[in-house]
């Protein structure tokens, strides 16, 4: 069965390979692609690695970026226009950690691109702590 | 005096040298307000292009600008990078195949900038950005057919400073927000330090020109 990708973009490479280790164990079915961090290990990122990222996991089913903050999307967009076939990519305006784990399990089920994006931005109103 | 292959070298290499003369000044005003590597990113991101105008040979001003701009969007982290990269990017696409600018040529190429940089970074006039100095700076000039190189760096100055009294609605600062009226936006610190480098160098031109 073809799945969404994910692909994880983070001013931390530590942030997304963590990351992608723990998705990896919830559902190791979907492909995740990371870009994180500078060349030299430095924090930020970088339009040219995202486009990696996202080439190599390409589905013809699409893909759904996630980012943590400000310049991690203008990269992703950047990435976007660079690629020779931007079709199907789409960018979840949702929490990273939060959004991705929605993100995987919704992936996971087959479901398409626009549906792993509304379970990836439905995780800002998740309610993690249940006061009385 | 016509923009060249040469002259834009001559800019860029200025730009390097106030970068780097600056790059601490940069790292204050981005630690006022924002994550305080814009020094940082900007010194590696010139030191980078300078050697790529070392390592190659250009043969057309829109090769050279776009050698530019692959080298800021790679090397350069922040927002800086693929603001100035898509800002270098469009004024290559622009310029295209010409080996020299007249002044109207030049001003169209910049307001392709300008407009990359809107475009990518979603920031308008007002936001305490470099924006606050690209927009007004190349509307003030936008009919002139003979640019003032020295009036156009006194009006990009100002333009730079009047970004101290703007609240920040955009990038790191905005989660300062009235907390960030009083500092000089970093962004627009560079952007004035770009400016002031294309007027530096055609003003030197035309001196040698006579």
């Amino acid at each position: 069965m073809d799945r969404v990708s994910l692909v994880f973009v983070s001013h931390s490479a530590d942030i997304v390979k963590g990351l992608k280790a723990l998705l990896y164990e919830m559902q190791p079915a979907v492909s995740i692609g990371i870009a994180g961090g500078e060349e030299g290990g430095g924090i930020g990122t970088n339009a040219f690695d995202i486009k990696a990222a996202l080439e190599s996991v390409h589905s013809p089913k699409g893909t759904v970026i996630l980012f943590d903050l400000g310049s991690a999307l203008i990269n992703a967009e950047l990435a976007i226009e660079m690629l020779d076939d931007p079709s199907n990519i789409r960018i979840a305006d949702a929490p990273i950690l939060e959004g991705g784990y929605s993100a995987v399990v919704e992936a996971g089920f087959g479901s398409d691109v626009g549906k792993v994006v509304e379970a990836a931005e439905k995780a800002k109103e998740m309610q993690k702590v249940h006061r009385s | 005096m016509n923009l060249t292959v040469k002259t834009t070298i001559s800019w860029l290499e200025k730009f390097d040298e106030k970068i780097q003369v600056n790059k601490d000044l940069l790292t204050d005003l981005d630690q006022a307000i924002g994550d305080g590597d814009h020094g940082i990113n900007m010194s590696r991101g010139l030191t980078e292009v300078m050697k790529t105008l070392e390592s190659k040979s250009f043969q057309t001003i829109g090769d050279l600008i776009k050698g530019v701009a692959m080298t800021l969007i790679g090397k350069v982290g922040g927002a800086s990078g693929p603001l100035y990269g898509s800002a270098f990017l469009k004024m290559g696409a622009k310029i295209g195949a010409k080996e020299q600018l007249s002044d109207e040529e030049l001003l169209e190429a910049l307001k392709e900038g300008e407009q990359a940089i809107i475009q990518r970074g979603k920031a308008s006039v007002g936001e305490k950005t470099m924006v606050d100095v690209w927009s007004p700076l190349l509307e003030d000039f936008s009919q002139e057919t003979h640019i003032n190189w020295e009036d156009l760096k006194v009006a990009a100055h100002e333009k730079m400073t009047g970004t101290k009294d703007l609240h920040a609605k955009k990038g790191r600062a905005a989660y300062l927000g009235a907390r960030s009226v009083g500092h000089i936006d970093p962004g627009a610190m560079s952007s004035y330090l770009l400016f002031e480098s294309l007027a530096e160098t055609m003003m030197e031109g035309e001196n040698n020109n006579g």
